[in-house]
This record gives C-alpha cells, sequence and structure tokens, in this order.
C-alpha cells in the first residue's frame, strides 16, 4: 500500500458557520497505480488531495504514507514529505513566474535532490519542451505551461503523483494529449497518480474512479 | 447617476484602508518636509526684510559714498543747504564688553517717521533720546545681554532686532569714534519741488534706492537654496510614494473602470472622477502635511536661528508665525504634487480600450523597453551632470549638477541591480539559490521605486556626511593653526588696553594685537585686519598660496592678504594691486582660508595698519604663554585690572565655542537627513507591503514543493537585505560623487571656499547600520504576514473547490 486514508474528516468556517466537506473518507491507492477523483463541485476532491498532499491536515482520521502517519506531522514534516515523496499538478498550474521553463522543470527534483538530468531530458522530449526552455510561464499557452508543471512533477519522480483538475483549464483535444502523455509518463516513472477530474471520458482512462459526493466516497 | 459612480470608485479605498493611509501618509509626509523648510525659509526672510526696514531704513531712499568712506557732514550741510529733506545716520559695530552690538545713530528731528524704528510722539520722548547721557533702544533680549556692561540708560522696545541698538547720532559718533563722519544720508518720501539735482549737490554720493533686498536676504541666498534643495529631495522621495500607491490603486480598479464605462459611465467623467478623486486626498493629506510641517519647521526653526547667527550675524527669532503664504504654497506643492504622480495613471485610463482586461501590478511591470529607456535617460543625465561640472558655472548649475547626478543614478538603478540579480542567478548551482535570484528580479520592478528614493536618501547622507566630516576635519584644523593664541584679551577702553600694552609683555611670551577697521575693498564692505610680525603668524597662519616672502611683504606694509572668498568672488591673482579704503594700495601677497566667514577680509602688516587708520579700535589681543600658564595668567589678569571673566577668554573655550556652532551649523542639516531617511524607509515599507499581497501566488508552488513558511519568510527577509544592501553600494560612489560636487562646486559658489575632500568609511558603517534598522523595520510585518499565513491562504492559490 502506497497511501492510504482513513476516516478523514475536515471542515471549515464559513461566513455562515462552519462547513464539513469531509465527513469519513477511506482511501487506498498502490504504488504505480492512477485513480481518478471525481464528484461534483463542493464534494471535497480538492480538499482530499490536498490533505493526501500535505498542504492541509485532517480534523481527524488518519493518512499514511509508505505505512507511516503523514497526517500527524508538523509543519517541518509535511514540508519535507511533499519535498521528497509528492508531486503536485494544479489546474492553474501555478509554476514559478520569475524562473524560466527549464529551471521550472528541475526546480522540484533539485529540492528533491533526485535530479537526473537523462530523465529530464527525456521528459522534455516526450513533452516537446525542447523550443521552450528558454521562455518564461508568462510566455507560453495553457497547454504548454500544463506540459511543463507535469514536467516539473515528474522530473523529481515522486512516488505519488496529485493533480488536481490538471486539464481543467484546456481544451477537448489538448486534455486528451496531456493527460495520455501524463499516465504515459507516470507509468514510465514508476508513480501513482490521484487524478482530481469532473471529466468522466478522462476519468476512464485511469485504472480505477473514485466519486466522491457530499464528503463521503460512495462508489 | 455620477454621485453613484464616484461612490463606487471610492468604495475601493474601504477595503484597502492600509493603501489609503499608504497614500494619506506620502502626501502628508512630502508636503511636510516641503512646507516646514519653506516656513523656515519664510521666517528668515521676513525677519531679513524687517530688521533691514528697521535697522537700514531700506524702505526710504539713501545716499551712500561712492568710493565707500565715510560721509563727511560738510556734504551733509550742502544738502541741507539746497533743500534736501535729508538725515544723517552713524552705524557701526561697538563692544560692550564682550557684547558686539550694531550701533544706529539717528536724528531724530530730521529722520523721517518710517525710518526711526520707534515711536516718539511727544517731545519728552526725543528728549530722553537726545538728552543727557542719551539712550539705547534695543530689543529686551539685547537689553538682557548689555546689562551692567554700559553706563548708558537702556530702553526696551519689541520692534528692534536683536544685537542692535538705537541711539541717537551723537551718542553713536562718540561711542564709535568717527569724529563726525556719516556712514550714509537717508532721503525724506516728501521733498519739496525745483530742487537741484543730487548729481550736481553732492556727486561723490551714490543713490540707492527704496526696498533693495536686505544685505542679509543676499548673504544668506545660498543657505535657504541649499535648504529648499534638501527640502525638495524629500519632497521628490515623498512622491515616490504618492506614485507607487496611486498607481497600483488605478490598476486594482481596471475592472471597476471598464464596468463603469460600460454601464454608460463616459472616458471624461470617469477621468474628472478619478482627478477629483486626486485632488480630495492631497488636499485632505496636504492640511496634514502642511501642520506637520508646521511641527517640523517650530523644532528645527531654532536650530536654523543659531546657525543663521553663527554663519551670518543674522538674527531670526527662534518661534514661528503662522504665515498664510507657506500655508498656501505647502497645499499648491500638495496637490501639485500628488497630480504630477497621478499624472501617468490618469493617461492610460484616458487611453485604456473599453474591453481591455485587467492586467494586474502590470503598472509595476517595468517592460525591458522602458527600462532601457529609463536607464538611456539616467546615462544623459548624468552626462548632462558631468558637462555641467566641468563646464557650468554659478551656483545654479552647481545645483542642476547636484540634480542630473542623483535623478541620473536614481534612473539607472533598477538596470544596475537587474543586471546584478541576473548575473547572481547564472553564478548559482541550487535551485533554492536561483530561484532566489529569480524571484528577487522578479520583484525588482515593484521595488524599484522605493529602491530609487532609498538610494537618493542614501547618497544624500553619504554626500552630506562626507561634506560635513571633510569640513569637519578641515575646519578643526584649520582653528588650530588659526587660535593659536593661549588667551584672547579685550579691553573694556582704550586707556585700560594702553595699560595692558605695558603690562602683558612682562608676563606672556608674544602679545599680538588683534585690531582691525571696516570699510569698502573692491566696492564690498569688509574688515581689514592687522597682524603683528610674529612667528606664530608666520608658523600657524593656514595660507593657501602666496609669494615666497609673503610674511616679510606683508610686515612692511606693502603686501596684504586676502581671504579665499575675496580672492574667489574677485578672481584675484597674487601679486594684483588692490586699493583698501582710503585709497591705500597694496599688493596680494598670499591667500588664506577663511572658514564660516561669507564675507570678504584683508590682512596687512600692524604697524602699517595704525599708520594709516589710526583711530581704529585698540581693545582686542591675542596672548601666547605656555599653555600650562594661561590659567594662572588668566587669574593674575583678572585680578591685576579687575576684567570680568567674559573678557578673557581661553583658546580651548574659544574652540569649543567655534566648535558648538559649527556642529550646530550643520543640525539642520543632519535633520532632515534623518528625516529623508525615514522617509525612504517609509516608501520601501509600503512597497513591501503592497507587494506582499500579491506573494502568496508566487511563494505559494515553492511551498507546495516542501519549503517551509518559516523558511520563505527568512528569504524575504535576505531577499530585501540584499537589495538594500546592493543599493547602499551604489549610494557609495553616488554620495561621494554628490559630495564632491558640494565641496568643488556648491560650496565654492555659495560660501566661496573651497574644502578638501576626505574620506570616512566610519561613517558609512554607521550609516548601513541604521539603514539595516529601517530595513528590517521595513519588511518586519510584511515578513511576519507571511510567517504566519494560514496555509488555507497558500491552499486558496491552489484550489478551484472543495
Amino acid at each position: 500500500m502506497l497511501l492510504s486514508l482513513s476516516k478523514i474528516t475536515k471542515s471549515y468556517q464559513s461566513a455562515e458557520g462552519p462547513v464539513q466537506v469531509l465527513k469519513g473518507v477511506d482511501l487506498d491507492l498502490m504504488p504505480a497505480e492512477s485513480v481518478a477523483l471525481t464528484g461534483e463541485s463542493g464534494s471535497g476532491k480538492s480538499t482530499l488531495l490536498h490533505l493526501a498532499g500535505g498542504l492541509d491536515r485532517p480534523d481527524t482520521g488518519a493518512i499514511f504514507m509508505n505505512g507511516r502517519d503523514v497526517g500527524t506531522l508538523d509543519d517541518n514534516g509535511r514540508a519535507r514529505y511533499r519535498r521528497s515523496e509528492v508531486g503536485l499538478v494544479f489546474q492553474q498550474f501555478n509554476l514559478i513566474p520569475s524562473l524560466d521553463v527549464a529551471a521550472n522543470i528541475s526546480f522540484h527534483a533539485r529540492l528533491a535532490d533526485r535530479f537526473d538530468l537523462e530523465w529530464e531530458r527525456e521528459l522534455i522530449d516526450r513533452l516537446g519542451l525542447e523550443p521552450l526552455l528558454r521562455r518564461y510561464p508568462e510566455q507560453l499557452s495553457g497547454g504548454q505551461q500544463q506540459r511543463v508543471a507535469i514536467g516539473r512533477t515528474l522530473a523529481a519522480r515522486p512516488p505519488l503523483v496529485l493533480a488536481d483538475e490538471p486539464t481543467g483549464n484546456l481544451d477537448e483535444t489538448t486534455a486528451d494529449a496531456v493527460l495520455d502523455l501524463m499516465l504515459s509518463l507516470t507509468q514510465n516513472a514508476g508513480c501513482a497518480l490521484l487524478l482530481v477530474t469532473h471529466s468522466t471520458r478522462l476519468a476512464d482512462k485511469l485504472d480505477r474512479k473514485v466519486l466522491l459526493r457530499g464528503g463521503r466516497i460512495v462508489a | 447617476m455620477n454621485r453613484v459612480a464616484f461612490a463606487a470608485l471610492l468604495s475601493h479605498w474601504r477595503h484597502r484602508p492600509l493603501q489609503l493611509a499608504t497614500l494619506i501618509l506620502g502626501i502628508a509626509l512630502a508636503t511636510a518636509l516641503w512646507s516646514g523648510v519653506q516656513a523656515i525659509n519664510a521666517e528668515a526672510r521676513a525677519s531679513y526684510t524687517r530688521a533691514a526696514s528697521i535697522l537700514e531704513q531700506n524702505g526710504l531712499a539713501q545716499l551712500l559714498a561712492r568710493d565707500g568712506n565715510p560721509i563727511p557732514i560738510t556734504v551733509f550741510a550742502k544738502l541741507r543747504r539746497a533743500g534736501w529733506n535729508v538725515s544723517p545716520v552713524i552705524e557701526g559695530d561697538y563692544r560692550f564688553g564682550p557684547a558686539r552690538i550694531r550701533l544706529i545713530g539717528i536724528d531724530p528731528l530730521t529722520m523721517p517717521t518710517e525710518g526711526r524704528a520707534i515711536a516718539m510722539s511727544s517731545s519728552p520722548d526725543v528728549v530722553t533720546f537726545i538728552g543727557g547721557q542719551g539712550l539705547l533702544v534695543v530689543s529686551p533680549a539685547t537689553a538682557a545681554r548689555l546689562k551692567d556692561l554700559t553706563s548708558v540708560p537702556v530702553k526696551v522696545s519689541g520692534d528692534i532686532p536683536d544685537d542692535a541698538a538705537f541711539t541717537d547720532i551723537s551718542v553713536a559718533d562718540r561711542l564709535l569714534e568717527k569724529g563726525g563722519a556719516l556712514s550714509r544720508i537717508v532721503i525724506g518720501p516728501s521733498q519739496r519741488p525745483g530742487l537741484p539735482a543730487l548729481a550736481d549737490v553732492a556727486p561723490e554720493l551714490a543713490l540707492q534706492s527704496a526696498g533693495d533686498r536686505p544685505d542679509m536676504a543676499r548673504l544668506t541666498d545660498s543657505f535657504h537654496l541649499n535648504l529648499t534643495a534638501f527640502g525638495f529631495l524629500a519632497f521628490v522621495v515623498g512622491l515616490f510614494i504618492v506614485y507607487s500607491a496611486t498607481g497600483l490603486s488605478f490598476e486594482q480598479r481596471r475592472a471597476t473602470f471598464r464596468t463603469l464605462r460600460s454601464v454608460g459611465i463616459s472616458l471624461r467623467s470617469l477621468t474628472a472622477m478619478l482627478i477629483a478623486e486626486t485632488l480630495l486626498f492631497a488636499f485632505i493629506a496636504g492640511l496634514f502635511g502642511v501642520v506637520i510641517g508646521y511641527f517640523l519647521a517650530s523644532a528645527l526653526l531654532p536650530g536654523v536661528a543659531a546657525t543663521l547667527s553663527g554663519l551670518y550675524g543674522a538674527s531670526v527669532p527662534g518661534s514661528l508665525s503662522l504665515r498664510p503664504e507657506w500655508w498656501l504654497a505647502g497645499m499648491a506643492m500638495a496637490l501639485a504634487g500628488t497630480m504630477l504622480s497621478s499624472v501617468q495613471s490618469l493617461w492610460q485610463v484616458r487611453h485604456m480600450p473599453i474591453l481591455a482586461a485587467a492586467q494586474p501590478r502590470a503598472w509595476a511591470r517595468a517592460s525591458a523597453m522602458a527600462l532601457r529607456l529609463q536607464s538611456l535617460l539616467g546615462v544623459a543625465l548624468l552626462m548632462v551632470a558631468a558637462a555641467l561640472a566641468f563646464g557650468g558655472s554659478g551656483l545654479l548649475s552647481g545645483f542642476a549638477v547636484l540634480g542630473s547626478l542623483l535623478l541620473g543614478a536614481a534612473l539607472l538603478l533598477p538596470a544596475f541591480l537587474s543586471g546584478a540579480l541576473q548575473l547572481a542567478e547564472s553564478r548559482s548551482r541550487k535551485a533554492m539559490t536561483v530561484w532566489f535570484w529569480a524571484d528577487t528580479r522578479l520583484q525588482l520592478p515593484g521595488l524599484s521605486l522605493a529602491l530609487m528614493a532609498l538610494l537618493l536618501a542614501l547618497a544624500a547622507n553619504v554626500g552630506v556626511g562626507t561634506m560635513v566630516s571633510s569640513f569637519r576635519l578641515t575646519f578643526l584644523g584649520w582653528l588650530d593653526q588659526r587660535l593659536a593664541a593661549e588667551l584672547y584679551i579685550t579691553a573694556r577702553s582704550e586707556a585700560e588696553a594702553a595699560r595692558l600694552r605695558e603690562w602683558l609683555p612682562q608676563h606672556s611670551n608674544a602679545v599680538l594685537p588683534i585690531w582691525n577697521t571696516e570699510g569698502k575693498v573692491l566696492g564690498e564692505q569688509m574688515q581689514i585686519f592687522g597682524v603683528a610680525d610674529d612667528r606664530t603668524y608666520r608658523d600657524h597662519w593656514p595660507l593657501l598660496m602666496g609669494t615666497p616672502d609673503v610674511w616679510g611683504q606683508v610686515e612692511k606694509g606693502e603686501g596684504a592678504l586676502v581671504n579665499e572668498q575675496l580672492w574667489r568672488s574677485r578672481h584675484i591673482r597674487t601679486g594684483q594691486t588692490i586699493t583698501l579704503p582710503e585709497g591705500w594700495a597694496v599688493k596680494v601677497a598670499g591667500v588664506y582660508s577663511d572658514y564660516g566667514n561669507p564675507k570678504g577680509q584683508v590682512i596687512v602688516g600692524l604697524d602699517a595698519l595704525v599708520r594709516r587708520y589710526p583711530t581704529i579700535a585698540k581693545l582686542r589681543y591675542g596672548i601666547r604663554v605656555d599653555p600650562s600658564a594661561a590659567p594662572a595668567l588668566k587669574r593674575e589678569i583678572a585680578e591685576a585690572f579687575g576684567l570680568p571673566d567674559s573678557n578673557i577668554i581661553e583658546q580651548a573655550s574659544l574652540k569649543r565655542r567655534s566648535q558648538a556652532v559649527f556642529e550646530q551649523t550643520f543640525a539642520v542639516t543632519g535633520a532632515l537627513n534623518v528625516l529623508t531617511l525615514a522617509v525612504a524607509g517609509f516608501a520601501m515599507f509600503t512597497s513591501l507591503l503592497t507587494l506582499s499581497g500579491s506573494r502568496l501566488p508566487q511563494l505559494a508552488p515553492v511551498w507546495a514543493m516542501g519549503v517551509r513558511r518559516r523558511d520563505l519568510a527568512v528569504l524575504e527577509v535576505v531577499r530585501t537585505l540584499a537589495l538594500w544592501l546592493a543599493t547602499f553600494l551604489v549610494a557609495i560612489p553616488v554620495g561621494l560623487a554628490l559630495a564632491w560636487v558640494l565641496l568643488a562646486i556648491v560650496n565654492v559658489e555659495a560660501f566661496g571656499w573651497r574644502l578638501p575632500m576626505m574620506i570616512f568609511p566610519a561613517d558609512w558603517l554607521r550609516l548601513a547600520a541604521v539603514a539595516l534598522l529601517a530595513a528590517l523595520a521595513s519588511v518586519f510585518i510584511p515578513v511576519r504576514r507571511l510567517a504566519i499565513v494560514n496555509p488555507a491562504d497558500l491552499l486558496r492559490v491552489f484550489a478551484n473547490e472543495r
């Protein structure tokens, strides 16, 4: 078992009072497995992803990564966890605007001390980023930016890749191409993938689908 | 509809109180520093005008001798006989013991009412003024100084400036020993028709029209220009804050502008509303600024008054009165400055297409082209500065060099920093280091205005600090040379002076008379001193240049020394002949430095001086004695002659006093420097605070990849310090260039002396420490915000939903 989430609850304060987003979620992920997390808006998909990625802490419940409880880690521990065990891909790409494409791609791998030039070259080649290496994020289209974000995540070869609607800002054709590439590369790198998506069509491409509704996994 | 639209525009500020406070404070600080300086200048100038109108009767036309010599009484008699309504004046400086007072002797019977300064409405007033022992009419402060120093009765009048006394012409004649010779003749405002022309009756006299600018105003022009320049620098630094705040508010409201226009608000109405908003803020902040400026000026004025008194002998009251002209000028500057800072943003709104997308912080993202243009302008300004420095002349040219140098350097700073950061980035290997330099470069456009303001403030500090420290060191060395005598004695009368001359040689190593007269040389009123032939002068007197046998020529009465001010202003060469009063022609044998004296001065041999001007006062002496014996000799003189303590001054005490005057002279400059630095620190703080609002999207990805908030916060501090340090390093050469301009151009033009430039790295370290503290203070709040930022806020950057 790579990732195991057990009885996870999470609530947020809103103007109207506390809102419980997750109401006891259980989810397991095997190494190199790809899982699609689907559900309506507000069902708690992104929150679950953030908890799995160590970006946030659950109110109750446990998160185990390779058998280690990461849900109770302090700020420093979670920073280390994100650096070395998780790779995140977001809908808004969230590239580092001050770095060019080449530096963006190698950034996480270097941080995690897993920089591998050969693997990075392969990624660049597969993602078709060679002509864009000296460009800055603001000079790229949405699809190009997302390819860079995927490259950045996979360059570090994290055991777990968490992707939050990575194709949400892209048109259908580009979205298909980007996801295919992502699946192929994660498989190649031996990474597990937990992907949040609204699209059933895209979810069908993954090993398994999980449906989240009202803060609970229903299928 | 427009009211609703205006309310919508203003609602922006309700959600951004800190930004509003920044804008208001920026305008208020800029206005305060400017109007504070103007208040001081207005007060001083009003005081000169008042003094001139009272002491010099400059509201009336006057007659002066063309050759600068006293006017014989016979000339006055000729004018009266010809029917001219004129009144004589005898004036001069007189020492009442240690108190040097300007005596103005008038004839109350012929002096027009406007020239009397004091009301003499009845016969008893006039009788008291001219009768008996006479009367000295003085200010309360002068009356206090004269207590027990004179037997002439003293009357206090609030209308008379300090250190001056009005008296009857006969009393002035007696005390000043003028022998009836007049200083000037005042012409009454009403004259009989058909009088013979003045040129026919008294061709030896020249007419000076009524209302000429007071001498003191002319003399102190450069000082006030210096103050104005500093006030303006602080104002410009303050405007950087305003520019930054208005630019940001306009950019943040682009979407609002678009919406307003799409619902039918015309471009003209929108622009008018934005101008109205800007003016409203400028007005409110300007009021705050003028009030702060008033208190600032009140705090600084005593220092300025002491400076003016120390440098020029000008008497300016230490308290401030409310003058409508500077209130209005302050408000006008606030309005004009704010409009100037907003004009670019307004122009952009005018030219923004109705469907233009909002580009948050596009205003701050200087394009490569803009940076290149800015750098080119910077280089052009530096070239102008260099051309003016080596080819221009005059004080205004000096200030133009200063302005071009500072502005040019400030404009070049962003390009320089960008280049340095790029170099650092290219040399870095580690991912975080590469990111750190790249991210710092990304922040540069948003911080560049604040950094430019910081550069101006730091360079001004380094420049003025170098100038003052160079001046201090030179001045102290010069004082050591010039104040060579161990004791300085002032006799109370000529008889006492004669007894001292007999007594002193047996009790000291040497007696150096300090005798002088006043008169016109090359058309300028100045002092002419006599020096005895003594090794003290040959060994110590600070000569800048001289003929091989300079002291021999002076001793023989064939040569004269001129001070640096006279030498520079009149382009005198050694060997040139100048004519002293009463037609005494002497050759210039040398030039000496004479810091702190705004006027020209001449030194001749003592014997020759006494031969030419036998009536000069012979009251003051410098005494050479073994330094350890000075206190004993002082006691001995006091016992033998009953001289009060204030008439026997030890060298150390005189040096202390001179140094105190020196320090006071630059106290105001120092205060303005600190204030400018404080404003620059505030500009940096506001910029960092503004940027911190847009930092989360830039930092969140790095945080998500496993960098702790604490580490990001530390890096933010390091980034700020790195930028401050880089700016500080640039400020040093700019400051040194500024110091050179001040010492070699501005001082020479303004004061008439040039000082050697010295370098004081320890001062830079002190300034660096102050700047470091200011940097840490400016970054504290934004970084604290980041260090404790709620992870939920960082998550919001990624979250599309929950």
